[in-house]
């Protein structure tokens, strides 16, 4: 049991990366990465996010979806339900813990429109997952999301001052980076 | 009928969602490793945007302004499940190929984007031209990355072999760097074109205004700042109501 979670947590943090290899997530990815600051806080955010939304989404399927037999609803479900607890854990943030509030807020209503969010709901049912490993495999991809975007801030903090040609300045060189670090992380694959 | 050729130009030139607009980055990197994968995705998308522009033009009326992005976010979801029901019926290598990329078409920003933009505020006719045409735009524009990659990656395109027997297949453009790196390339272009654009003083304002350039200032100015404004209001409102 603790293997095979095991063996999910490396496959969907490092080699089925959620950016790199399967493009969910990307409008953060590129948009929140200037800095590795906030690049830090965006993946924090996104772990809470997603552990939590794979935890609910999960239950909700396991205990309401399958026992009364309407499981091709889950899109519509899903969607609804995340939205809802990034609200919800938005609106507790702020009412019990300022302090995290103050420094993941910001972030939380871009979570509610992001597909990694909804994808890793989707692929725990798609791969049978049960709670606990669906759990484990959200914790994974979020962890996954988090090392590439810091990563992705920290070369770009690099470049930000380079010659870059004028027609690449901007989201051009951003993608070629996330390219190469595409190739870089494809490496992992022989890992499993 | 002049509208509706308008609204087929506007969606599939003047405003192409992918090439001018920069919407819709997930599918478009996912699925365009063939020609024909594009197509489809880019045709399933159509028929959901299609349906879901009449049904919420349809609503249009009905729908309380507060609660409408959730009343969107179910409509269009309803439509996705039921595509995807129909693919998984009819066209099952589709649906295989696709996979989860199918229902993700719920978060499709193009979606909710023309919902919001247009759907809501004009009649059913214009609406569905208006979905038909953004759609073709999707879909020239997915088979087009398709091909392109197709071509340089295994030498073929629809599945024929069209490269002389003399070329080695650069199979890192089927693969996801490929992606990153076509998507490079496509965006540099455009930066070219906003510039030259630019100096001859024309207004450029439209390319790359969607979320895929920059999600901070999609916060700013796209659908995210909407929700965050509703909020504003409704704070607003509760400190009048202190008062």
């Amino acid at each position: 049991m603790i293997k095979e979670l095991l063996v999910i947590l490396i496959a969907s943090s490092l080699v089925n990366n959620v950016v790199l290899s399967q493009f969910l997530g990307l409008c953060p990815f590129l948009g929140v990465s200037r800095k590795t600051g906030t690049a830090t806080g965006m993946g924090v955010a996104v772990i809470f996010v997603i552990t939590l939304a794979s935890a609910v989404a999960g239950a909700i399927y396991q205990f309401i979806l399958l026992p009364f037999d309407i499981a091709y609803l889950q899109t519509i479900v899903f969607i609804l339900v995340i939205a809802a607890l990034v609200q919800f854990v938005e609106m507790f943030l702020k009412k019990f813990i300022p302090g995290l509030y103050q420094s993941l807020g910001v972030y939380l209503p871009l979570i509610t429109t992001n597909c990694a969010v909804l994808g890793v709901a989707l692929t725990n049912v798609q791969k049978n997952y049960g709670i606990l490993t669906g759990v484990v495999n959200g914790f994974a991809t979020a962890a996954g999301f988090t090392i590439s975007i810091i990563i992705l801030a920290g070369i770009r903090e690099k470049m930000a001052y380079n010659d870059i040609p004028e027609s690449f300045q901007g989201m051009p060189i951003v993608l070629v980076t996330a390219g190469l670090m595409a190739i870089a992380f494809c490496g992992f694959s022989g890992l499993l | 009928m002049n509208s509706a050729k308008e609204r087929l130009v506007n969606g599939i030139v003047k405003e192409n969602p992918t090439f001018v607009l920069m919407l819709g980055m997930c599918p478009t990197l996912a699925v365009t490793t063939s020609a024909v994968n594009g197509l489809g995705m880019g045709l399933t998308t159509m028929v959901v945007l299609a349906l879901s522009n009449v049904f919420i033009s349809l609503l249009r009326n009905i729908i309380p302004d507060k609660v409408r992005i959730p009343a969107f976010i179910v409509i269009i979801a309803s439509f996705v499940t039921m595509v995807e029901l129909l693919l998984q019926g009819f066209i099952p290598f589709l649906y295989d190929a696709l996979g989860i990329y199918i229902p993700l078409i719920v978060v499709n920003c193009i979606i909710l984007g023309r919902a919001e933009a247009y759907a809501y505020k004009n009649p059913v006719i214009p609406s569905l031209f208006d979905g038909i045409g953004m759609g073709l735009g999707f879909s020239v524009a997915l088979t087009c990355i398709g091909a392109v990659r197709e071509l340089l990656g295994a030498g073929e395109i629809f599945g024929i072999h069209v490269m002389p027997e003399s070329f080695v297949p650069v199979s890192i453009f089927i693969m996801a760097p490929g992606a990153f790196f076509v998507l490079a390339l496509l965006t540099a272009v455009q930066n070219k074109v906003k510039i030259a654009g630019e100096r001859k003083g024309k207004d450029m304002s439209k390319i790359q205004s969607g979320c895929g350039s920059d999600c901070m200032n999609c916060a700013d100015t796209g659908c995210a700042k909407r929700l965050i404004d509703d909020k504003k209001e409704t704070a607003g409102e509760e400190v009048k109501k202190n008062d």
